[in-house]
């Protein structure tokens, strides 16, 4: 595996870790979808390098299409989509408080 | 010792990483969505983790030419299972995400607490008994059943 692959790899395994946490994290549940997305595209694209050409494909028609397809349609339907932009700034605990009301 | 950055050590730690995360977004979100989005990131460590466990890193794609001598393959036996795991994985979204809206239709909450909550109060309403164990509370004391009597007198005879 060659030098420009190593670091393509490198930069691929910070995003989608990052992603996962901010799967966690995100106060807005639109951009929780949008997280997850992220993490199974990067993880397409490490299929593709891992020679598994079949597998990632497979991987971007349907984790990245159908998946967040259904999930988007979830939250349309569970009532959580919300474009609130005005409280973009928060914590982690503000978080957690938040949540346990409901 | 600071071991050298590999291509193996960089996706095996993304691997365990995204298992690893995925696996506490399960056991410490509040909210229901929450959770399917950490399975989902957990299924997707799982099948990274299958996929590396097949690659050999001096191999070509498992594609068949015209060639009489194939040349050193990766193995495509974890590649055909993932590939089935991943359209496995997309069907329990659709399962857990069917569950979520019946949740929310039943209960009108998709707190964890608040859903389990008025799930154990509909199941006492329904059987017409009083809800006397708390989820946080502990049990206390209950009072012991009481001895048949030809126990008693054994236990009281025997030297």
């Amino acid at each position: 595996m060659s030098e420009i692959e190593l670091w393509i790899l490198l930069l691929l395994a910070v995003t989608m870790l990052s992603a996962a946490v901010m799967v966690l994290l995100v106060k807005n549940h639109i951009a929780a979808v949008a997280a997850a997305s992220v993490v199974s595209l990067g993880l397409a694209l490490i299929f593709a390098l891992l020679r598994a050409p079949d597998v990632a494909m497979t991987e971007a028609a349907v984790g990245v299409g159908l998946s967040s397809l259904i999930l988007a349609l979830a939250l349309r339907r569970l009532g959580l989509w919300r474009l609130d932009g005005s409280k973009t700034k928060t914590n982690l605990l503000e978080h957690h408080v938040e949540n346990r009301d409901g | 010792m600071i071991p050298a950055v590999t291509p193996e050590l960089i996706l095996y730690t993304t691997a365990i990483g995204l298992i690893a995360i995925g696996l506490a977004g399960v056991v410490l979100s509040s909210h229901l969505f929450r959770m399917v989005l950490a399975l989902v990131i957990a299924e997707a460590g799982a099948n990274l983790m299958l996929v590396l466990a097949g690659y050999r890193w001096d191999a070509v794609a498992p594609i068949l030419t015209s060639r009489a001598e194939p040349a050193a393959m990766v193995d495509p036996v974890p590649q055909a299972l993932v590939l089935t795991a991943i359209v496995i994985g997309v069907g329990i979204q659709a399962l857990a995400v069917s569950i979520l809206i019946r949740i929310r239709q039943r209960f009108a909450t998709l707190d964890r607490k608040e859903a389990a909550e008025r799930m154990d109060a509909e199941i006492a309403a329904t059987l017409g008994a009083p809800r006397d164990i708390s989820q946080e509370a502990p049990l206390g004391e209950r009072p012991l059943p009481t001895l048949p009597a030809d126990q008693i007198n054994m236990r009281g005879d025997s030297p």
